[in-house]
């Protein structure tokens, strides 16, 4: 070798030696120090072989986090990009350009955590408290009314029986003559009507009567089942009476929660008050709950990424040649084709950056889960970094965390190398 | 689970990150102590760490500004929310922890002080402790029967509190037996003012719940062996109580609908808030400090408490938590910290602000700023069954923090999939595995654990 050679291999080595340095301090040594201490035991003091790859993938917790990472691979990275592509493509026709794009944009600039909080407050239960909620509960209740006597029910050991879509009815049969007696509770007292007055049942007659009221006296004062001074009726109730099974007539409640249909006779009725009179105000959905948990997460990622896409995607919109939009648009391709056909086949390799990228960056997802999913739910929604994060650091099991580590390692590796060859051809070209 | 308020694992990990970032350095600023003036301590910088935030922070500054005052010295306190433990073990592990913590599970200071991590309480801060506390608190800062932490706040979590308007349209008085609390109950779901929250979202509130009936159910005796895993969980006491917490929780209209949606703080707001939907929540002292932030009731007017009502006859018990103050090295200034935490003059520093509780024998208690607190504070003085919070005596997997076993295992149970006795089986399970891998982490040699 002669001098010059060695000259320049000497400085070549002085150039990367930092690089190198810091790569291998801080990238290269935890690697192989996590892939060591994952085959150690919990706090690190023996080794355990593969043991802690043995509880981790047996584990049902650590399974359900797989499953649900798969679901967030598939699902998050394509919703992403292809309303990344959509909103590129659409705004991109728009007056006020930048101004629309840097709303979309706008979600990246607030962390996970933030984001996390936010969208725990739009995904809350209570519609007086949850947006989303609010929003779905003022849908529904547009086309829905609410019923009179939300959540009434029989008082025990009146004999009555609630059936399975809520309404109540009489047990056995009922003659005419008689009178029916409607004991319900559950009402507050100020659900009861102003015009309301106190119960007093109906004076026996011809035909099918009865009386429907709120059968409650603070305290001990009163006695279940009987009409106690001070208890009010409760008019406008949906009374409906039947014979075999068929509806023969529906009345309503008098202002003393009074009703008779006189023209009956005979027995062999029932009475039935409607479930409608005691449906329960419709409250949204359960959004973070076990079932709607991961999508709910999912959903938030969207909203913090989409705007991302958007931006990358807009850039290499900017390198699709003109004139090959123009030509097909001359040669009568219509919008989508001109899009499916030309548009998308030139972004390819923008639209694979962008999907991986996500793929990538949706396998260690962490942050959002931890924080938007109600502690009761975690189980549901957890993911290989929240499980990671909690053997690692709550139940301090180092060696399970660190196979976990590894494992998301291995799975992030693919998506990686795929990255690093697309960049390089891209250099190439 | 601590007595502290979850206000959701956002904070905790915000705090935990600002943490990591914020406090590498400071820690070497201790050196070499204090010739130029002021106290003894001057020019020496102590690291406080722990849970609190906002308020309860400023409150424990107060007490802070005190001891700065009095000694000179700088200190800083960092909080690192509900997930502390998690952040210590970093922090130690880095070979860089804080000089002083308050930790709110015993559990988790065993095992600290089991792997060599804490410093026996010496000097001042020891003579202090034995000064100002009573017996039970001492033990309880002690481990293998060394005193390694001070019971700087405690809480009660024995009693439950209630909407006297609700009580007072359905005509009932506040319960002193399970019988009467579950007809209460009923009267109030007949009443329609609604009935009992429960905030399952949040693990820590269901443990208490079982705690408290298995104190009563099943005695002080049979409790402490069951902190200390010497009887099963299978054990006929354990199937008994949760029998009774299911037939409450599962009662027809017993609870507010959807309770593993519904957090502390919203059960809390849901009770005392402008638009009530439950009369009664149960869970300790802290739930005043919650309704004084929410402002829509008063404390002793619109919002009361009655004690957990006993069983079988049962007399009277406490079940009582609390943050102590353990060291991470023996230093004359962080002993010196200590021994100022555990003084009746700090003690009475925070008293007055309210929300805490302290269980300093010698504290003045006309300090606390109203009644409702002072009665607090003679319950947890006075109580003849005095017991701590038992799933913060376990290991940590098992109790003392999210994603706990016995944590997850209530909320299944609450959502209604288990058993009593199965329930009661995989709680078993759970014990044997999470007790085992703590007792390994010790070093040999350290203890038989309890």
């Amino acid at each position: 070798m002669s001098a010059r050679a060695r000259t320049h291999r000497r400085t070549a080595v002085l150039f990367l030696a930092p690089t190198v340095l810091i790569v291998g301090a801080l990238v290269a040594y935890p690697i192989v120090f996590s892939f060591w201490m994952s085959l150690r035991s919990a706090d690190g003091s023996r080794f355990v072989g593969l043991a802690n790859y043995v509880e981790m993938l047996t584990s049902p917790g650590t399974r359900r986090a797989i499953a649900n990472n798969a679901v967030w691979v598939v699902v998050a990275p394509t919703v992403v990009t292809v309303l990344g592509l959509m909103f590129a493509v659409l705004t991109d026709r728009v007056r006020l350009v930048k101004a629309v794009r840097l709303a979309l944009f706008m979600p990246m600039a607030i962390s996970f955590l933030a984001a996390g909080v936010t969208f725990r407050l739009v995904y809350d239960e209570d519609p007086n408290r949850g947006a989303l909620n609010a929003a779905v509960v003022a849908v529904h209740d547009t086309f829905a009314p609410a019923s009179p006597y939300p959540g009434a029910t029989v008082r025990e050991g009146s004999g009555l029986r609630v059936v399975d879509d809520g309404a109540v009815v009489t047990p056995g049969t009922v003659a005419a003559g008689a009178v029916v007696r409607l004991p319900l509770v559950g009402l507050p007292a100020d659900a009861v009507p102003g015009h309301a007055g106190e119960a007093v049942p109906p004076a026996a007659g011809p035909g099918v009567r009865g009386l429907v009221w709120r059968d409650f006296t603070p305290g001990d004062a009163g006695t279940p089942g009987v009409v106690d001074p001070g208890e009010y009726g409760l008019p406008d109730v949906l009374v409906e009476v039947l014979r075999d099974g068929e509806v023969v007539a529906e009345t309503y409640t008098d202002a003393y929660g009074r009703f008779v249909v006189p023209e009956l006779a005979g027995g062999g009725y029932s009475v039935r008050l409607a479930a409608g009179n005691f449906t329960e105000p419709f409250r949204g959905l359960t959004w973070l709950g076990p079932g709607l948990v991961t999508p709910a997460i999912i959903g938030s990622y969207i909203w913090i990424w989409a705007g991302f896409a958007m931006v990358v995607i807009s850039a290499g919109l900017a390198s699709v040649p003109r004139s090959a939009v123009d030509a097909a648009r001359v040669d009568g391709a219509s919008e989508w084709q001109g899009l499916r056909l030309v548009t998308v086949p030139f972004l390819r390799p923008v639209l694979a950056v962008v999907a991986v990228t996500l793929v990538i960056n949706v396998l260690k997802i962490f942050d959002l889960v931890l924080v938007l999913a109600p502690e009761s739910v975690q189980p549901e929604a957890s993911v290989l970094g929240l499980e990671m994060y909690h053997a690692s650091f709550t139940q301090l099991n180092t060696g399970l965390g660190s196979a976990m580590a590894v494992l998301l390692f291995a799975l992030v590796l693919p998506g990686m190398a795929w990255r690093a060859r697309l960049l390089r051809r891209q250099e190439l070209r | 689970m601590s007595p502290r308020v979850r206000t959701g694992a956002a904070l905790a990990v915000l705090a935990a990150m600002l943490m990591v970032t914020g406090c590498a350095r400071g820690i070497a600023a201790g050196g070499n102590g204090g010739a130029d003036g002021g106290g003894e301590l001057a020019g020496r910088t102590i690291e406080v760490a722990g849970i609190w935030t906002g308020a309860e922070q400023r409150a424990f500054r107060t007490v802070l500004d005190a001891f700065e005052r009095r000694t000179g010295a700088t200190v800083r306190y960092t909080s690192g929310g509900d997930d502390l433990p998690a952040l210590l073990n970093s922090r130690l592990a880095g070979g860089s922890p804080p000089d002083v913590a308050l930790l709110g599970q015993p559990g988790v200071v065993a095992q600290l002080a089991r792997r060599g991590a804490l410093a026996e309480l010496t000097g001042p801060a020891a003579e202090a402790v034995t000064a100002n506390y009573p017996e039970f608190w001492v033990e309880h800062g002690s481990v293998d029967g060394a005193l390694y932490g001070v019971y700087y706040k405690v809480a009660d979590k024995s009693v439950i509190w209630y909407r006297p308007e609700a009580f007072a349209e359905a005509g009932v008085q506040r319960p002193r037996t399970w019988q009467e609390l579950r007809r209460v109950t009923r009267a109030l779901a007949d009443a329609g003012v609604g009935t009992m929250a429960v905030p399952g979202a949040d693990g820590w509130v269901l443990t208490d719940w079982f705690e408290n009936i298995y104190l009563r159910l099943a005695g002080p005796e049979r409790y402490d062996q069951l902190a200390a895993h010497e009887i099963p969980w299978t054990h006929p006491t354990v199937v008994e109580s949760l029998e009774l917490l299911d037939d409450y929780w599962s009662a027809d209209r017993a609870i507010q609908d959807n309770p593993l949606q519904l957090t502390f703080v919203q059960a809390v707001a849901d009770v005392f808030g402008p638009a009530p939907k439950s009369s009664m929540i149960y869970e300790g002292d802290f739930v005043a400090a919650e309704v004084n932030r929410l402002g829509t009731v008063a404390v002793g007017e619109g919002a009361r408490f009655f004690e957990w009502p006993s069983i079988d006859g049962s007399p009277p018990a406490v079940v009582v938590a609390g943050d102590q103050a353990v060291a991470f090295n023996d230093g004359a200034h962080t002993m010196a910290l200590i021994a100022f935490l555990a003084s009746p003059e700090a003690a009475g520093i925070a008293a007055a602000q309210g929300g805490f509780l302290s269980a300093n024998r010698n504290l003045d208690r006309s300090v606390y700023p109203d009644p409702v607190t002072r009665q607090l504070a003679d319950r947890v003085m006075e109580a003849d069954v005095l017991r701590f919070d038992l799933s913060d005596l376990t290991p940590q997997a098992f109790g003392g923090g999210t994603d706990a076993s016995m944590w997850r295992l209530l909320q299944e149970f609450l959502a209604g999939g288990l058993e009593p006795a199965d329930l009661a089986g995989r709680l078993e399970v759970a014990a044997q595995r999470d007790f085992a891998a703590a007792y390994e982490m010790a070093p040999p040699g350290a203890g038989d654990g309890r």
